[in-house]
């Protein structure tokens, strides 16, 4: 019972960073039908400047964590939006017009640039972060006890706080305006006078922050990474958005939810050496069973 | 366009300031801050070069997209998505010369190269059947395997468990695992053709990793990451070992000193004559009705199903096929290396793979061919960029696609003309 308690806790907190991850790939794909394969790359570079923010944050002498975390987030934010931004304008825009292989080819070569990249300035060895966060809410459950470590509880609040956020954007402001309506129909929008290009170009940014919120979240409460570690996570999120119904962005929130929920029982309570082969299967399953995932509209191929 | 003559060297400047601005972002935290341990050290000087190269090459840039050569090049790449070239019905191709002569040069190959040559040529010649494995997958039918390198694994494992478990060789083994990766191509490709290309794309990579994931850790079966041992090709029931338990060796039989080189040779030979078949089955197979759909299929999905072509079984006869061609590559590579593990297929060498067909030409034959050897053998000889090779490979896809999205070596294709005589 414990078990399951304290897998579900994981699995919550695992989830709704997935269902950061998988917003950008949502966005992505309403927007421009595309598969932004270096997506979870970009979270593996947002993974290296939370610890580079870090780095740099002691060397000036900040000791406070608040200040810490805040800042992290921010520069974080900042350089990994400026990343989506470039990858978008170098890989994405020139091939606007090609067909829908070359650009997702174009996207892979950039998933390997910006490995190769991080690993050659880098390098190819582990890297860590120092625990910042420490301390535990415990609950007695039975025999066992389930354990919310207050890094857990604040990978909760950022996540919830930035789908939030994001959805205020998209469902209340101009900007979240210009975009529904670019992804309803760019040819129109356009028509309309929305600079549609700019509009493609914001989604890549906003994935990108959320991906970025995602990476430093999880770089802090797991403390190690490499410049490997966006390739299966990318997948994962990508089932998570297509779980969800890829396109929108609520079900990528409840679709990254329901895959960190069932990978976490899964691996407390099967096997946890092959979780990851589990969230493939599925992500195969769903695409059998139902494409257009939970909340998503069936796709209509128009000539 | 007449009129841009004079090139606005204030615009150009403003740009190549942006471009730099957004590489100090970009490139001053990654490359500026070299992390070391909890601490790190600054590399500042690697920042400045960086940013100083990105500077001025936007700056040239967009100068020169300024000037009247560079507009009508922007015009030309914005419009080079065409398909194939059509020759005059009665061209005649210089293949006929051409083929015979690689195939002579081919064959003495084992003869006068040294050991190390050879086996690099070997490697060539493992990545050209997977190429063009790859290439009928990606390159005609258009459909995007990510997972590739699962076939390949199937082949190689298929090799050496089976003379693990049931004592298979590799004469049995060689039709058995093409069979055995076209089976499981069938079994991944059938629920998931139907859908959306991109989706297929994500799903293989999976399917590669799946496998991946199930050789690691499925220690009683595939002893997990120490791997299992590959047996060598026989002649005949002749072994290229330096002595046999059982029977005779291949150097005892015909009175030669014992040398390593024999079994390299002999895979070499085997490995050609297997390279010309596929070769030679694809070329037929692309002038067949089957090859016309799979182009077809690739070009316009919706037109094609509209004239009643079964989209999924034409999809799954080209991913089979593909499939096939990897795991006869793998067993190749087994026997090769003698030995395989987890780590020989990784999602790198999926991109290796994808980057020869991108490369070479979606579709061209000749083409993979070239792009196979030049991205397994110039690695071999430029050592000392070898850990430049993924972001070469990275750049190279970007590139292609933006500059020549249908590869280096154009696909040509003899146009149709009434025959003599005919009735118009």
């Amino acid at each position: 019972m414990d078990i399951v308690l304290q897998q579900l806790v994981n699995g919550l907190t695992l989830g709704s960073v997935y269902g950061l991850i998988a917003i950008g790939y949502t966005m992505v794909y309403g927007i421009i039908g595309m598969i932004n394969f270096a997506h979870g790359d970009v979270y593996m570079v947002s993974a290296y400047i939370t610890a580079i923010a870090i780095a740099l944050l002691t060397f000036f002498g900040i000791e406070s964590f608040p200040i810490i975390i805040i800042g992290t987030l921010f520069l974080t934010v900042a350089v990994t939006g400026a990343y989506g931004w470039v990858i978008e304008r170098i890989a994405y825009r020139p091939l606007r017009n090609s067909s829908r292989l070359s650009v997702l080819i174009s996207a892979i070569g950039m998933s390997l640039i910006l490995q190769n990249y991080v690993q050659l300035s880098q390098g190819a060895n582990q890297q860590g972060v120092p625990t910042l966060l420490t301390g535990a809410i415990r609950f007695t459950v039975g025999d066992g006890f389930v354990q919310i470590t207050y890094m857990k509880l604040l990978i909760l609040f950022i996540s919830l706080l930035g789908m939030g956020v994001l959805t205020y954007v998209i469902q209340k402001t101009k900007l979240g305006r210009m975009c529904r309506a670019t992804q309803q129909d760019r040819k129109m929008a356009s028509i309309l006078g929305i600079d549609t290009d700019k509009v493609i170009s914001t989604v890549f940014v906003i994935g990108a922050m959320m991906a970025a919120l995602a990476g430093v979240l999880v770089t802090l409460d797991y403390g190690a990474f490499d410049f490997y570690v966006g390739f299966i996570i990318g997948i994962k999120a990508f089932t998570a958005a297509v779980l969800g119904g890829i396109g929108s962005l609520p079900g990528a929130m409840l679709g990254g939810l329901i895959l960190g929920l069932s990978e976490a029982l899964f691996a407390g309570l099967i096997s946890s050496d092959y979780k990851d082969v589990f969230s493939f299967s599925l992500l195969v399953l769903i695409l059998i069973i139902r494409p257009s995932g939970l909340l998503g509209k069936p796709e209509v191929e128009k000539v | 366009m007449s009129q841009s003559v004079g090139i606005n060297f204030k615009k150009s400047s403003i740009d190549a300031l942006v471009a730099g601005f957004l590489a100090l972002i970009l490139f001053g935290p990654i490359v500026g801050v070299l992390l070391d341990g909890y601490g790190f050290s600054a590399e500042f000087g690697r920042v400045a070069w960086m940013v100083a190269i990105v500077v001025v090459g936007r700056f040239v840039m967009s100068c020169f997209f300024q000037t009247e050569k560079g507009v009508a090049m922007a015009f030309r790449y914005a419009n080079n998505d065409e398909g194939a070239t059509v020759l005059s019905p009665n061209h005649k191709s210089k293949m006929v010369w051409i083929i015979p002569l690689v195939i002579l040069v081919g064959l003495l190959v084992p003869f006068v190269a040294s050991k190390y040559v050879l086996t690099v040529v070997i490697l060539g010649l493992i990545y050209v059947l997977l190429g063009l494995g790859l290439n009928i997958v990606v390159g005609l039918a258009g459909l995007l395997d990510l997972g590739f390198v699962g076939f390949y694994a199937i082949g190689a494992y298929g090799l050496a468990l089976g003379y693990e478990n049931l004592g298979l060789g590799f004469w049995s083994m060689l039709p058995i695992a093409a069979l055995l990766a076209a089976f499981a191509g069938a079994i991944l490709g059938f629920p998931v053709l139907r859908m959306h290309g991109d989706y297929l794309a994500i799903v293989t990579l999976g399917f590669g990793e799946i496998i991946r994931l199930i050789l690691t850790n499925w220690a009683s079966f595939t002893h997990g990451p120490n791997g299992v041992s590959a047996p060598l090709p026989t002649l005949f029931g002749l072994e290229f070992k330096r002595r046999s338990k059982d029977g005779e060796t291949f150097h005892e039989f015909f009175n030669l000193p014992y040398d390593s080189a024999y079994k390299y040779m002999f895979i070499y030979l085997i490995l050609f004559a297997v390279v010309w078949a596929v070769l030679f089955i694809k070329h037929r197979l692309v002038k067949m009705p089957i090859g016309r759909a799979w182009e077809a299929l690739r070009e316009d999905e919706v037109a094609c199903r509209s004239l009643g072509l079964n989209h999924v079984l034409v999809k799954l006869s080209a991913f089979m096929l593909g499939a096939s061609t990897g795991g006869l590559a793998g067993v190749f590579f087994a026997t090769y290396q003698g030995f395989v593990n987890p780590s020989s297929f990784t999602f790198f060498e999926s991109a290796l793979i994808l980057a020869i067909v991108v490369l070479g030409g979606m579709g061209s034959t000749l083409g993979v061919v070239i792009a196979a050897f030049c991205l397994t053998v110039l690695p071999e000889m430029l050592r000392e960029f070898a850990e430049y090779r993924v972001l070469m490979f990275g750049i190279l896809m970007v590139v292609m696609m933006i500059w020549k999205p249908r590869g280096i070596v154009r696909v040509t294709r003899t146009g149709f003309a009434a025959r003599k005589g005919a009735v118009k």
